[in-house]
Formats: C-alpha cells, sequence, structure tokens
C-alpha cells in the first residue's frame, strides 16, 4: 500500500481550490488519413526579409529567427537583399547536382529493396539544405554532416562509384565494409565521419572551427542536425562553446518536420523556432525557406562571410519537409497524412530551381528531361561499376583480418589473438579457408 | 609501441639530472615539456587556466604558453571532449581535463561512441588522438562524487587505452607517451597520491613523495611505453597485481605481513601487459588482485579470466580480489570500504602459508561434508593438475 503523503507517492489531492496540473502531450495536425491543412504555417513574401550586416549583433538577427528568409517568388524569379545573384552556369550546376542527388536516392533505394544492401536514407525534398551549402562553402571548409547530407558529397564531386561502394560494404569499400550503409567519410573532401550517434557532430564542428582559430587558418567549419537532434545535449554544449570561444562556425537545423514518427513539437517547435534559439547563446540566427535553394546559399554565404571576418557563429534553420520515409526501415503511412507532401506549402527544391532558371531563359523542360535521363544513365553505371566489387551478402568483402584493424594504430596482442581466434573458427566450417581463397571465391 | 623501454635507453637516465617532484609536479612537467614540444598540444579545461586546475596540476601553463593553447572551458564535459574530438580530427593534440573521473559520464557518449571509433570507422581517415586526464580514486574523503574509479567502463570499450600511473617518475612518462599516442588515451591520476605515495594507513602521518626513490623524476624528455607494467618488488609466494594507490597500499600490507610476493603495478590497463602477469603468476602459483572500484565486473573480473585462462595449469590457489564493495562510495565509512590493509589481513593468499594449502575463503559458508575439492571435473580429476605444486 502507498502511503499518499509519502514523498514519491502518486495521489490527487491538490492545495485549496488550485486547479489540478495537466501535462501536455503534443500531437501533430495530421495523422493517417487526415485531410491537410497547412494555413497554420505562415509563408511570408520572398525578398521581404532585410539582409543585415554579416558583422551585425547577434541580437540583431532575432527578427529574421521568427520570419522566413526567401528568395525566389511565386513568379519563379530571384527577388529581395538576400537574392545570391548566381550566373545561369552557377545555377544550372545547383539543379544538377540536386537532380542527380535525387536519383541517386531513387536507385539506392530500389537497390535496398532488392536486397543488394541492407540499409538506405533518402533525403528527398531536403536537396536544397545539403546542395547549396556545400556551393556556398570553400571546398576545404570542413563539414560535419548528419545522415542525410549526401548532396555534400556528390556535390563535392566525391565519386559515386565510392559511395555506391560504401552501401554494398564490398570489397572496393573505404571504409572495409565496417559501417552501416550511408555513413560515409571522405577526409579529402573535407567530410567529416558519419557517426550513428545523433548531435555528437555538432561540438566536434566547434571543436575543429576552434582549432583553425587557434592555428590562425581561414577555413571554417559547418555542421547539420535535425530538428528532433536538437533535443540531445550536445547541441547545447555546441552552441555554449561556439558562443563563448567565437568560433568559426556554421550550425545548420535541418528543419524537415519529422524525427521519424515524431513531429516538430517533440523538440520544442510548439513554442519558438529552432532558429531562435541562438539568440539565448547569443548566436546570429536565420531561419530560411529550405525548399529555396538561392535562399539557402545567401544564408550560408551569409554565415560563412560572418565566420570569416571572426564575427561568430550562425545558427541557419532550414524549413523543409522528409517527403520520403525516415529510412528503408520506415512506413511513415502509419503515422501521418500521404497529403502532407502534397500540400507542402514551400512546394520541391529541384522543380522551384528549374522553374527559376525556365524563366530567365536559361533553361527548358526538354533540356531538364534529357538531364534526367543523363543522370539516370551516370547512377546506372556507376551502380554496375560498383557491383563489380560485390554487394552485401554475396561474397567479395574486404580480407577477414581487416574486421581487427584500426581499432587502434597498431594491433595489440589481444586484437592479434582474437584475429587467430577468429580464423580457427572460421576453418572448422570451410577448413581450406583462408583470407586469399575467401577473397577469390567469396568465403 | 615499438619504443624502447626506459631502462633499455640508450643514454641511462640515472645519469640525468633529476628533482625530487610530488606526482602534481612530474605531471605539469610533462605537460609543459610537450606544449613545448609540440606546437599542436593544447590544454583544456574547468579552471585549469588562469586559475592553474584545482589540484594545480596546470600551473603556470597559461601564462608561458598563452590563452589559445591554455584555456578554461565551460561547466559541460560532453562539450569538452566533443570539441576535443573535433580538434584532435583538425590535426591538434588536445588534452582535455575533467575535474574528477566522477563527472566523466556526461563525456562518455563523445568517448564511447565517437574518439574510441572515430579511426575505426573511418578506416583510418580520422583519428582523435586525445588524452583524457582525470584525477581518480578514493581515500580522500571525497564521498560519492569525487572518489570513484571508473576504469572499467573504459577497459570495455575497443578504442581507448587506459592509462594509470602510481609514482611521480611513471606520472611523467606515462602522460608523455599517452600525449604521444595517436589513440585516445585515458589518463586516471590517482588523487590520494598526488602529494604522497599513501600506503592505506590513514591513522598514520602520509609520508611526502621526497622521501620515496620514485619521486626522482629525470629533467627533459624520457616516455614510458603504454602496454608495460612494472615489477615494483620481486618475489616468489604470491603475484599482486595492482594500479594507482593500490600499489602502495599491497606495498606496505604485504612488508608488514612479512609475505614474500611479486608486486605489479600494471600502469595501463589497456593494452595489458600480459606477458609480465603470465611470468610471474606461473611463478608464484598465485593471484592476488587488488583495486579500489567496485568488484563486480570489474577490472579485476578481467584480469582474474585472463589469468586462469592462460596460468590455469600453474595456479594453486583460487585468484583473490581485494576490491570496492559494490556500494557507492561512502563518507563516513570511507575506511570500511576503502580496500587497505583492514581488508586485507585475512585473505589466505596473503598468509604466506605453503604451496598447495588448500583454498576455504572465510566469507564463504563451510563446506558440507560430502563435498570434494576440488569439484570433479574430468579436467581436474587428471593427475598431475590438482598435485600440481603441492610437494
Amino acid at each position: 500500500m502507498t502511503d499518499a503523503g509519502a514523498p514519491g507517492a502518486t495521489g490527487t489531492q491538490g492545495h485549496g481550490n488550485l486547479p489540478p496540473l495537466s501535462l501536455h502531450v503534443p500531437e501533430p495536425k495530421f495523422r493517417p488519413g487526415d485531410t491537410v491543412d497547412y494555413s497554420h504555417i505562415k509563408v511570408p513574401p520572398a525578398g521581404a526579409q532585410p539582409r543585415p550586416d554579416e558583422s551585425c549583433a547577434a541580437s540583431e538577427t532575432h527578427p529574421l529567427c521568427l520570419d522566413l528568409v526567401r528568395v525566389l517568388d511565386d513568379e519563379n524569379r530571384a527577388v529581395g537583399p538576400w537574392n545570391p545573384k548566381l550566373d545561369a552556369e552557377t545555377l544550372r550546376r545547383m539543379l544538377r547536382m540536386m537532380a542527380l542527388t535525387r536519383a541517386f536516392d531513387d536507385r539506392m533505394y530500389r537497390g535496398q529493396r532488392q536486397g543488394k544492401t541492407s540499409f538506405y536514407m533518402k533525403c528527398t525534398g531536403e536537396e536544397a539544405t545539403s546542395i547549396a551549402p556545400a556551393m556556398a562553402l570553400a571546398h576545404d571548409d570542413m563539414v560535419f554532416p548528419s545522415y542525410r547530407q549526401q548532396g555534400i558529397l556528390i556535390t563535392r564531386g566525391y565519386p559515386l562509384v565510392e559511395m555506391i561502394n560504401q552501401i554494398y560494404s564490398n570489397r572496393a569499400d573505404k571504409l572495409k565494409g565496417r559501417q552501416l550503409p550511408i555513413m560515409y567519410s571522405a577526409p579529402e573532401h573535407a567530410f567529416f565521419t558519419i557517426s550513428g550517434n545523433l548531435a555528437t557532430q555538432y561540438p566536434q564542428a566547434v571543436g575543429w572551427a576552434m582549432a583553425s582559430a587557434i592555428k590562425g587558418d581561414t577555413r571554417i567549419a559547418a555542421t547539420w542536425i535535425g530538428e528532433g537532434s536538437t533535443a540531445e545535449g550536445d547541441f547545447h554544449s555546441a552552441m555554449t562553446f561556439a558562443a563563448v570561444y567565437n568560433a568559426p562556425v556554421i550550425f545548420n537545423v535541418v528543419n524537415n518536420q519529422w524525427a521519424i514518427s515524431s513531429f516538430s513539437g517533440f523538440a520544442g517547435a510548439e513554442r519558438t523556432t529552432f532558429a531562435a534559439r541562438a539568440i539565448g547563446y547569443g548566436i546570429a540566427g536565420l531561419r530560411v525557406d529550405g525548399n529555396d535553394p538561392l535562399a539557402v546559399y545567401a544564408a550560408t554565404q551569409w554565415a560563412a562571410n560572418r565566420a570569416r571576418a571572426n564575427a561568430g557563429p550562425t545558427l541557419i534553420e532550414h524549413f523543409t519537409y522528409r517527403a520520403e520515409g525516415h529510412s528503408t526501415s520506415d512506413d511513415p503511412t502509419q503515422y501521418r497524412s500521404a497529403q502532407e507532401r502534397e500540400e507542402w506549402p514551400l512546394g520541391d527544391p529541384v522543380t522551384r530551381l528549374l522553374r527559376h532558371l525556365i524563366a530567365l531563359g536559361e533553361w527548358s523542360e526538354e533540356q531538364h528531361a534529357a538531364m534526367d535521363r543523363e543522370l539516370v544513365d551516370l547512377v546506372k553505371a556507376a551502380t554496375r561499376e560498383a557491383e563489380k566489387n560485390g554487394v552485401l551478402g554475396h561474397g567479395l568483402h574486404h580480407p577477414f583480418h581487416t574486421m581487427f584493424e584500426d581499432v587502434f594504430e597498431e594491433l595489440p596482442w589481444h586484437l592479434r589473438e582474437q584475429s587467430e581466434q577468429a580464423i580457427r573458427e572460421r576453418r572448422i566450417k570451410w577448413p581450406e579457408w583462408s583470407d586469399e581463397s575467401w577473397r577469390e571465391n567469396g568465403r | 609501441m615499438s619504443e624502447p623501454m626506459i631502462e633499455e635507453a640508450p643514454v641511462s637516465l640515472s645519469e640525468a639530472p633529476t628533482r625530487r617532484l610530488n606526482m602534481i609536479e612530474a605531471i605539469n612537467d610533462a605537460l609543459d615539456l610537450m606544449m613545448e614540444r609540440d606546437p599542436d598540444v593544447v590544454v583544456m579545461g574547468e579552471d585549469v587556466g588562469y586559475f592553474g586546475g584545482v589540484f594545480r596540476a596546470t600551473a603556470g601553463l597559461q601564462k608561458k604558453y598563452g590563452k589559445t593553447r591554455v584555456f578554461d572551458t565551460p561547466i559541460s564535459e560532453c562539450g569538452i571532449i566533443g570539441v576535443a574530438v573535433g580538434m584532435g580530427a583538425y590535426g591538434l593534440r588536445p588534452v582535455p581535463e575533467i575535474q574528477f573521473a566522477d563527472y566523466i559520464y556526461p563525456g562518455l557518449d563523445q568517448l564511447v561512441s565517437e574518439a574510441a571509433r572515430l579511426r575505426y570507422r573511418s578506416a583510418g581517415g580520422f583519428i582523435a588522438p586525445l588524452t583524457v586526464r582525470s584525477p581518480f580514486g578514493g581515500g580522500i574523503f571525497g564521498g560519492q562524487t569525487h572518489s570513484q574509479s571508473p576504469e572499467a567502463l573504459f577497459t570495455h570499450v575497443a578504442g581507448i587505452k587506459t592509462v594509470v600511473p602510481s609514482t611521480p617518475h611513471d606520472a611523467k612518462g606515462l602522460l608523455i607517451a599517452a600525449i604521444e599516442d595517436n589513440d585516445p588515451v585515458i589518463f586516471f591520476e590517482p588523487k590520494r597520491i598526488y602529494n604522497g605515495p599513501f600506503n592505506g594507513y590513514y591513522d598514520k602521518p602520509v609520508e611526502p613523495w621526497s622521501r620515496h626513490p620514485d619521486s626522482a623524476v629525470p629533467e627533459g624528455y624520457y616516455s614510458i611505453p603504454l602496454g608495460k607494467a612494472r615489477i615494483v618488488r620481486p618475489g616468489e609466494a604470491v603475484t599482486v597485481l595492482a594500479y594507482g594507490t593500490m600499489v602502495h597500499v599491497a606495498e606496505a600490507v604485504l612488508r608488514e605481513k612479512g609475505v614474500d610476493a611479486e608486486i605489479i603495478d600494471l600502469r595501463t590497463l589497456v593494452p595489458l601487459d600480459i606477458d609480465t602477469i603470465e611470468q610471474s603468476v606461473r611463478k608464484t602459483g598465485k593471484c592476488l588482485i587488488v583495486h579500489e572500484a567496485t568488484r563486480t565486473s570489474g577490472f579485476g573480473a578481467e584480469l582474474s579470466a585472463l589469468v586462469q585462462e592462460r596460468c590455469f595449469y600453474h595456479l594453486e590457489a583460487p585468484i583473490e580480489r581485494v576490491t570496492g564493495f559494490d556500494t557507492p562510495y561512502p563518507h563516513s565509512l570511507e575506511w570500511a570500504y576503502f580496500p587497505g590493509p583492514v581488508r586485507t589481513h585475512r585473505l589466505r593468499n596473503l598468509r604466506g602459508q605453503r604451496r598447495g594449502d588448500r583454498y576455504s575463503p572465510d566469507h564463504r559458508s563451510p563446506r558440507p561434508e560430502n563435498h570434494h575439492y576440488p569439484p570433479a571435473h574430468p579436467l581436474c580429476a587428471r593427475p598431475g593438475i590438482m598435485l600440481a605444486g603441492s610437494a
């Protein structure tokens, strides 16, 4: 029996006539089958947002944290002070990278369904949030991505074949089959190794930026996180350290409304924007239309200039929508209305840039269709090339002993012993087995 | 590590000029020396900058090397370690301090999921050459959150090296080796022996380091390779495995009892110097493990398992462990908890009994009359095994 007066006891008696307290558990507006009405999302007109000086006080950006920086208007023109005024060649390259990323995602998703790999994650609808920043940053600015910024690698010219090798965990995989698919690592492309543990890259990016400042370098760091992961303690630590040391870092929060099945309300979105959090730390904040590649580019450029001038870090919230499931292991029809994607008020980033280029007279539907076909072939060719090195579960992996390497710089005795043990265990089933024979015939 | 051991260095360190230093001074000396030698070494942590650290380990460094190389941090262990990982990825060699090992837990995700795995998951593309210094251990009336010994949390993690010095001489040499090492190292400093080699006799005045031979610290650079134990005292009757404060406790207790024990200071827990341990236990036939940390799943369990697996036919008695109890570290009952002289005096392995004596730990209920010991396992029933060393 519980004593109702004891500490920790549950009970309902209140004090005097105070109303009973109630717990608020957020609930998304729409569930499967619901009609979607996005009228509560305020979409301000493009070009209406002021562009403060890059060296302004962080507090001056507060209005922008509650607004939405937009460049592309309803007539597909680039307008206002945030217009980065990119030339047609750059715009076409941006469009191509976005279309290529989408084609890559589609192909890899199919590859997972065909059993060529165990897992995949698309970034459909969010292409602008990785490709535009990758183009606005210098090629050697270090990026600390989450798992949904494959667009950065593609934009930086990382070979598609290498990406697919990693996804297939085959014998050419540069990560030697150790990592879950899509957890890329590309030091020579200034792309930090992706971790499964959410938000850990945030303080790491700050540390990298601090190191760059300690050494009097000119490179800056940029990092990405989903809105759901802003709830992690690492987010707070990173923001605090960046503010304290005025670290040259750009924090990107990709607010795609969903963290697997949890809507952004579970990260605190019902009370304020994610950009507004920056202000409490004394960091500049910008909230941008994440489906407007020009707005994303301009915001990144603004933040990069600010960081490079030792004016401090910036947090950019990219307001966007996760058009697909969380991963190949997820079925979004179980928790959200299928209509959401169609009704999303900020549209599709690829379509918006395409229409902008057409409006400029620098692109056509025919050219776009031809490019799409070309990109599909490009991805297909890369896939075929990668498949020569094997697909998951069909042999052709890295040599067996590599499993024990790189835990430490040198192999300590206990790992050497375990490596030998593993070989003995394998020979129980395949007495003739050796690393070499296995490399050739796949076991 | 392929570097020669310090004892085999071409220039004998015994000829090098030395100074008498306590452990804090030796650590400060190592940091100073490494910051001087390598411009990529940076020191960071709570109160380590202007103030010089709550234990004075970083005293004077900020003044000498400037604020961008020795700096105070916000109170965020997650931030300290996370930022250090990022600095390591850039190419620096950070030496973050966690003020007490008891407060390392907020940084655990960054250590376990990131620092330890960076090299592995990036196939060598990125490394985390950090050395996390942290005062640890009890015996100072530190209560629950200033006394813990969480080494087993780290020895269980693939990709992290764990080091615990027990003398000023070793503290300097091991810290230099840890900072030079390209793997992440947890460097636990037993704060009970910062000022003197505490031997467990809490009711007697503690000797200062200046009277101990291992406080003679060579000037200049030297390193002690990680993964090499130190035989504190050679002996024949029993092998004692210890590290940190417990090295001195074991030494004092065994001297008092007149046991001819071989005391091994492990110095590095991962990678462990298994050869030195094996050789010793094969010689003595008995093994006693001493650590301050709680017993269950403590590092002693790993040591015990390794000795059992590798020295089984040479063992004449069960391996014994003297450890902290499986409770949070208490304040008022510190000396009932601490595995010091009070806790060790009844141990069978320490009684200097003849080789081959049977084991009957007195903390267990008596054996039933019909119980055969050793148990009738086919392996144990083989002649020559039961009888090993019973002459």
